[in-house]
């Protein structure tokens, strides 16, 4: 039995084993590779989830992030906070 | 014109063989000889052209993909090409030492079937004796191994009222993901259909408790569900269009739209090994005969939805009205609709239970006289 992940700033988020980020050439973008399920990431996406290493904790990646595009750090964390959990409920995101 | 994309995906049935006899399984009825196989090396082959052509994943499917030998060497080949794989069994021939191989050799995902929630059923559904137990065995070899597991239950009038039951089952192997698959009606489904098919009151029922597992599992298992189209009002993006994203490549190399594309009993395959899979993919008369929307007849050419569900299922179309060029008479637009639901209805209240199992010797006898069309 598992259970349902809720992200917090302490969150390590990672990819589990049978996800993987992939950039699709043919395509050119970047994909989420997942049990019979690919997700097209956009740009934001992207510099979120090629941060979630099993290392830095939401509140690392969120003040990166927070730095490399001057932005509030408030905004930025709620971005982040909604994307990370919409990919745990999704099955593809552990933290 | 129709912009011409790269295939997302292949699913590469590697032999007709199987253990099982489930009846609905989704090969052609005329099933093809396991002396007819591709090789090794022409799988190989295969699986390199597909990365190149642009496919991100494969499926290993049947059949019974483990009963070939070398598998974990077509694994590793598609690891070595960049493509995620997808294991689709039945579990029962399985060890735990070959799943370890083949997780080794670089298997990214187990999809694993039930045909019931419980032996008796499982068993009889699936004409496998012991079956349920083997697959209960593999599905915790899987999570000890730590491979992702997806439990795949395909449901009909004779396991529907285990929907809950199923969903249980998965989610005490605490798989990512399970997948409830009403019975799609081609090939064998649909000589079985009078046994299989739910009555609407059975898929009301099935929808709401999927809605409401759904709910309650947010955030722990995802419930992918498929609804059978004999009772909808709009068909399903079948393939997410012809020849669109997807090629199946049967057990000697025909390459196919879908899986259930040689229902279509006038149309040609080409195989690989006499031409690229890039060509085949490009210029196959199949492939082309339903791409886009440019084949499509009234009232699919002028609707809205025609880049939504590309006009729905052509395997459907041939089989209830005899032309796969015609509406999907699961769509309410189509002037068969009335009489498929109707049909479905009919069905659905017969006591029918026995079925006509997958083997070889039965596909032959019914490939041969095969049912007439609806109207």
């Amino acid at each position: 039995m598992s259970e349902r992940i809720t992200i917090t700033e302490a969150s390590v988020p990672g990819l589990p084993i049978g996800v993987k980020l992939r950039f699709d050439k043919q395509r050119d973008q970047w994909v989420i590779l997942a049990p019979e399920r690919l997700f097209v990431l956009d740009d934001v996406a992207l510099e979120i989830v090629k941060r979630c290493d099993g290392k830095a904790s939401v509140a690392d990646i969120v003040s990166e992030l927070a730095e490399a595009y001057a932005a509030p750090r408030d905004v930025i964390l709620k971005d982040v906070g909604a994307l990370l959990q919409d990919l745990a409920d999704k099955r593809i995101l552990a933290a | 014109m129709t912009e011409l994309s790269f295939p997302l995906a292949i699913l590469a049935e590697l032999t007709h063989r199987c253990p099982l006899q489930c009846p609905y399984c989704s090969n052609p009825l005329a099933l093809e000889a396991s002396s007819a196989e591709l090789s090794t090396e022409a799988w190989q082959g295969v699986i390199e052209e597909a990365a190149e052509l642009g496919a991100l994943q494969i499926h290993f499917s049947g059949g019974e993909p483990t009963a070939r030998r070398d598998l974990e060497a077509l694994v590793s080949s598609a690891a070595a090409a960049g493509l995620y794989s997808n294991l689709i069994t039945a579990g029962v021939l399985l060890s735990k030492e070959r799943l370890a191989a083949l997780a080794e050799a670089g298997l990214d995902h187990v999809q694993l079937s039930f045909q019931d929630s419980e032996a008796a059923g499982c068993d009889r559904i699936g004409g496998y004796k012991g079956g349920f137990e083997k697959k209960l065995d593999c599905a915790r070899w899987v999570n000890e191994i730590g491979l992702p597991l997806t439990l795949n239950m395909v449901v009909h009038r004779q396991n529907l009222e285990n929907l809950e039951e199923m969903l249980a089952l998965a989610e005490r192997f605490s798989a990512r993901r399970v997948e409830i698959a009403h019975v799609q009606y081609y090939g064998w489904a649909y000589l079985n259909r009078a046994a299989l098919m739910p009555t609407r009151e059975q898929l009301e029922q099935a929808t709401e408790t999927v809605e409401a597992a759904r709910e309650r599992l947010k955030g722990i298992m995802v419930i992918d569900y498929v609804v059978p189209d004999y009772y909808a009002r709009r068909p399903k993006s079948c393939m997410g269009g012809w020849g669109r994203q997807f090629l199946n490549i049967s057990p000697a190399g025909k390459v196919l739209p879908c899986h259930a594309a040689e229902s279509i009993t006038n149309l040609t395959f080409d195989r690989v090994g006499e031409m690229s899979l890039r060509d085949i993919w490009e210029n196959s008369s199949a492939f082309k005969a339903y791409r886009g929307t440019d084949w499509m007849p009234e009232p699919c050419r002028s609707c809205e939805r025609k880049e939504i569900d590309w006009g729905g299922c052509r395997c459907q179309a041939f089989a209830l009205t005899g032309d796969a060029g015609n509406v999907d008479p699961a769509c309410a637009k189509s002037p068969e609709h009335e009489a498929m639901q109707a049909l479905a209805t009919a069905e659905s209240a017969k006591a029918q239970r026995d079925f006509t199992y997958r083997t070889r010797k039965a596909g032959e006898e019914q490939a041969a006289k095969l049912s007439a069309p609806l109207v």
